[in-house]
Order: structure tokens, then C-alpha cells, then sequence
């Protein structure tokens, strides 16, 4: 009986929950911001800079940018170098393999305005290469060294593009999922 | 005319100073340091590619390895983002857990620096007694959870273990304890003639470099930035209590070393106000489903470990493992702003400059 009691909450909840999230959720109020960011970008780099903005509402209202691979640079100057943006730390960079394609994802910070911002940009597995941003953030160094050498993304004019966390003779990349272990007990 | 050439100098990654396996090689001119690559990984073990074919329960004890020397954090900083991902409500009282065994391990933590890093400098005598004061600390946490330093005390809801009976009074009297033992330290180090000379002016960078490189923690409120996180993005219940934050304003060692300090005093009294408001009864866990499916979608949250911002990235596919778990180590951050503040430096001030970074070699490495 009380194997039946806890089971029902387990599975529909989430379920239920799930609905709701994507088709009811009150509009986010951050949402007049990320708005404001994609005219603004879009008025600089033309209509095909930003593909998508939205908002992350179980990330405490996360405004998100997906960017086209081709802008990458361009959007990351704009949001770190104008002034009224100011996006100048790097609080955090991923890299994510989706089995169909890669995701880069830098996580912004303005510290006076304490505004944060996540962009994106999605590459292609075979050929994942994107414009090293090295030059913008200090941070962005080590961070694409660790995403090259686990997730065999190339960024071109990094300063030295050499493998950080594993030995420079492995071979593969291993958060590819794809990637196959040498020993599978490990 | 004498005649120099520049010497290739290795260091580590089995050396003491080097708090780990870190390496570096160094390119010296006589005395002057032309160049300093350090060379990581040594300790490397793919936290987040193993944590891809664990549970999120699971994953907490993997943590523990990360950032050995601040557990508590690590755990929190895992717990905290699946939370949030899966808007879990946490009782009160696992909440003050959770904020009294953070803040004592931010003092371990500070206390381990500032022992190791003066015997990096020649000082013997107070890394006897700060390990000493922090041995209270782990006898502490010991007595909680079973563990000195790999705990596995927090989880998804809530925390595993309630406070044993008499706990709260022996953590309210260490913390009249280490207030009263502070002077001690300020004593003992604080005003040293030979420590003031080995750290004042030295490893200085501004607060532009400091963004640059996105530091966080003591290494980048040295520079005069008010920033932390459990002020400017709260989370836990830290919003309660009444504290300060310690920043500087040289950007030098020395000062590192009193922003540190001073983090110790205002964690002590966080955990004095927490005792003091700790409620007497009350859950330890929330309403947790057996089996933690986080819904799908993404979250990254930041917070303060000892180090700086420790960040967690989850992205869920709704599945009870993550799709992929990043951590955004601190140590790894302000690790990589070392070659700058080497270049051209006098050789004896290397190690004074990597110890005050503070890193963790089990946290660069992941």
C-alpha cells in the first residue's frame, strides 16, 4: 500500500509539470531585455546574427541568444564593448555534444549591473570550428584549450590550441558521446 | 662582460610549495622569470564525463574530490543547481545545515591557506596552529557525517544526516573558540616585518585584469570589487544573516592575506547568527521523489566556495542522469592568470605569488 502511495507523485508530476512550463508560463519579466538585445544586435549585424532569444525561466530568468556560428565574434565585442551592455566577465563556458550537433555556450556577467546573459552557438560535428574569442576574455584561453581537448572543437586564432587536462598523445575527445573508452570497467 | 644565458627551469609536479600536482616550467634569466607555462592535468580523473552515467545522487561524493579541502561547497554547488532545475522547496532546517557546515569549511579551508602559505614563505610556526584550529572543525564535521574530509552530506532536498544532540552547542562554542584565537594569528603573522616584505607590492594586477580573467573569490576582491555571490546572487538562506565582505584595495599579497582573513571573521559570524536562530525542530529532507528525474532543459548556477564562484552547468534531457554536467572550477580560473603575474618577476617571489592564488590541484584538474 504504501508502494502505491508513493508512486503516482514519482512519475505524473514531472509530466504534468512539464505541460504547463512550456505552453502557460506567465511572462518573464526579463523578457523587455532579451527583446531589447536581439534589435540590438540584429540592428548591428544584420537579420541572420541572432537566431533565437529567449528566456531561461528555471535559470532565475536567464536571457539566452543563440548566434550564428558566422557572428560568434562579432556579437561576444558587441556585448562585452558597449557601454551599456558591458558584458565583461566570462562567468562560465560549456560545450555540449547533442548527438546531433555541438553547443558552445558562454555565460556573460556584467558586474555593476549584476545582468547576465547566455549565448550560444551551435556547430557541426564533423567540422566543429569556431572563431577563438581569447583575444575578448583572458578567461577564454584555458577555457576553449579544455574544450578542444575534451570536446575536439577548434577554435581558430587561439594562441595555443594544445590539449590542457589530458596527455598530448590521447587520442579523441572524450565528452564526444561517441567517444569509446579504452577500458570500459573505468 | 658577463655573459647570461636563460635556464629552463623545472618545478613539480611533485614539489611542496606547488600545493599539488601542479608543474611548471619556467624560462629564468639569472634571477628574473622570462617566462611560466604551468602544465595541469596530472590529476585529471573526468569528473564530468563519469558523472554522465551517474545519478544525481550518485554524482555527490565525486565532488567531493573536486575541491578536497571545501567539501561542503562542492556538494552544495552540485545539490543547489539540481534544485533548482527541479524547483524543489528545502525545510528550514536542513537549510541551516547546510549554511553552518558551508561556512565551517570556508574557515578550514582559509585556515589550511594561510598555514600553507606562510610555510611557503618560512614561517613554520602558524601552520601548526591553524591546523590545529581546523582539526576542531573536522572533528566537527566528523561527528556529523562520519567524514574529515570527503563528506557526502548534502542531498538533493535536503541533507543526510540531522545534527547530532549537543552539535550546535560545541560549533557555537569553537566559534567563541577561533574569535578569541584570532588575535592569536593577527599576533603571530599580521604585523610580521620579514611576512609584510614578502608580500606588500608583490603579485599586484587591477581590477580590468582581474575581470579579464574572471577571477573570483579573495583573488578578485583584493582589487577593490565588492563582489560575492552570496551577497550579489543569493542562494540558501545566506540572505538572513548580516555580514560583511572583505575586499582590498592594493591587489597585492598582502593584502590577499587580510581579505582572507577577514572572510574567516564574518564566517564565524554567520555561523554565531545561525546557531542562534537554528531551529529546534524541523525536516532534514524535503519532499524528494524516490527517483530524481530532473526535467529537461539547462541551468548554470554560481556559487561562493572559498576559492571563488564555483559553477555548476547542467543540461537534463529529463532522464534521471545528466546529459552533461560541467563545474566551473574557480581554481582552474585563477589559475591561468599566473604566467602574467610571473613574467618578469624575481624568482624567490614564485612561490609567494602561486600561493596566493590559492589554488586546489584536485579542482583545476576536475
Amino acid at each position: 500500500m504504501s508502494e502505491e502511495d508513493k508512486k503516482p507523485p514519482v512519475r505524473p508530476k514531472p509530466a504534468a509539470k512539464k505541460v504547463v512550463d512550456e505552453k502557460a508560463l506567465p511572462p518573464s519579466p526579463k523578457q523587455p531585455v532579451v527583446d531589447d538585445l536581439v534589435t540590438q544586435l540584429k540592428g548591428k549585424l544584420g537579420e541572420r546574427a541572432v537566431l533565437e532569444g529567449y528566456i531561461n525561466q528555471p535559470n532565475d530568468h536567464l536571457p539566452t541568444l543563440i548566434i550564428s556560428q558566422e557572428k560568434w565574434i562579432d556579437v561576444l565585442s558587441i556585448l562585452k564593448n558597449e557601454p551599456d551592455l558591458h558584458f565583461t566577465y566570462l562567468q562560465n563556458a560549456s560545450a555540449i555534444d547533442y548527438e546531433t550537433h555541438l553547443e558552445v555556450v558562454f555565460h556573460l556577467h556584467d558586474l555593476n549591473r549584476k545582468e547576465r546573459v547566455a549565448v550560444k552557438v551551435k556547430l557541426d560535428r564533423e567540422q566543429a570550428v569556431l572563431p577563438s574569442a581569447s583575444h575578448l576574455f583572458a578567461a577564454a584561453n584555458w577555457n576553449e584549450r579544455e574544450m578542444y581537448d575534451l570536446m575536439g572543437i577548434h577554435f581558430t586564432g587561439h594562441p595555443e590550441l594544445k590539449r590542457i587536462l589530458l596527455p598530448d598523445e590521447w587520442v579523441g575527445h572524450p565528452l564526444r558521446k561517441d567517444y569509446v573508452a579504452l577500458d570500459k570497467e573505468v | 662582460m658577463i655573459r647570461t644565458e636563460e635556464m629552463l627551469l623545472n618545478v613539480g609536479p611533485q614539489h611542496p610549495s606547488t600545493h599539488g600536482v601542479l608543474r611548471l616550467l619556467v624560462k629564468v634569466d639569472g634571477e628574473r622569470i622570462v617566462e611560466a607555462e604551468p602544465v595541469i592535468g596530472y590529476l585529471h580523473r573526468g569528473t564530468e564525463k563519469l558523472a554522465e552515467d551517474l545519478t544525481y545522487t550518485q554524482i555527490i561524493p565525486y565532488t567531493d574530490r573536486m575541491d578536497y579541502l571545501s567539501a561542503m561547497t562542492n556538494n552544495y554547488a552540485i545539490v543547489h543547481a539540481t534544485e533548482k532545475m527541479m524547483g524543489l522547496e528545502i525545510p528550514e532546517r536542513a537549510e541551516f545545515l547546510r549554511v553552518i557546515v558551508m561556512e565551517l569549511n570556508r574557515i578550514a579551508s582559509h585556515l589550511v591557506w594561510m598555514g600553507t602559505y606562510l610555510l611557503d614563505i618560512g614561517a613554520m610556526s602558524p601552520f601548526l596552529y591553524a591546523f590545529r584550529d581546523r582539526e576542531q572543525i573536522l572533528d566537527l564535521f566528523n561527528e556529523l557525517c562520519g567524514a574529515r574530509l570527503t563528506y557526502n552530506y548534502m542531498r538533493v532536498g535536503g541533507v543526510k544526516w540531522d545534527a547530532p544532540s549537543g552539535w550546535i552547542g560545541k560549533v557555537d562554542h569553537f566559534v567563541t573558540y577561533l574569535q578569541k584565537q584570532m588575535k592569536e594569528y593577527h599576533q603571530l603573522v599580521t604585523g610580521n616585518e620579514i611576512f609584510m616584505q614578502r608580500t606588500k607590492g608583490i603579485g599586484v594586477y587591477d581590477q580590468e585584469t582581474a575581470i579579464s580573467f574572471a577571477l573570483s573569490g579573495a583573488n578578485l576582491r583584493v582589487t577593490g570589487l565588492n563582489w560575492d555571490l552570496r551577497k550579489d546572487s543569493p542562494y540558501s538562506i545566506y540572505e538572513k544573516f548580516t555580514f560583511e565582505v572583505p575586499v582590498g584595495e592594493a591587489g597585492d599579497l598582502y593584502q590577499k592575506y587580510l581579505c582572507r582573513m577577514r572572510e574567516i571573521d564574518e564566517s564565524l559570524k554567520i555561523v554565531a547568527q545561525a546557531v542562534d536562530d537554528f531551529p529546534a525542530e524541523g525536516k532534514i529532507m524535503g519532499k524528494v521523489p524516490r527517483v530524481l528525474r530532473v526535467p529537461e532543459g539547462e541551468v548554470y548556477v554560481g556559487i561562493e566556495s572559498p576559492r571563488g564562484e564555483l559553477g555548476c552547468h547542467i543540461v537534463s534531457k529529463g532522464k534521471d542522469k545528466p546529459w552533461r554536467l560541467k563545474f566551473r572550477r574557480p581554481s582552474f580560473y585563477n589559475l591561468q592568470i599566473l604566467p602574467t603575474l610571473l613574467k618578469d618577476e624575481n624568482i624567490s617571489n614564485l612561490v609567494a605569488i602561486l600561493g596566493g592564488i590559492d589554488i586546489v590541484l584536485g579542482e583545476v584538474d576536475g
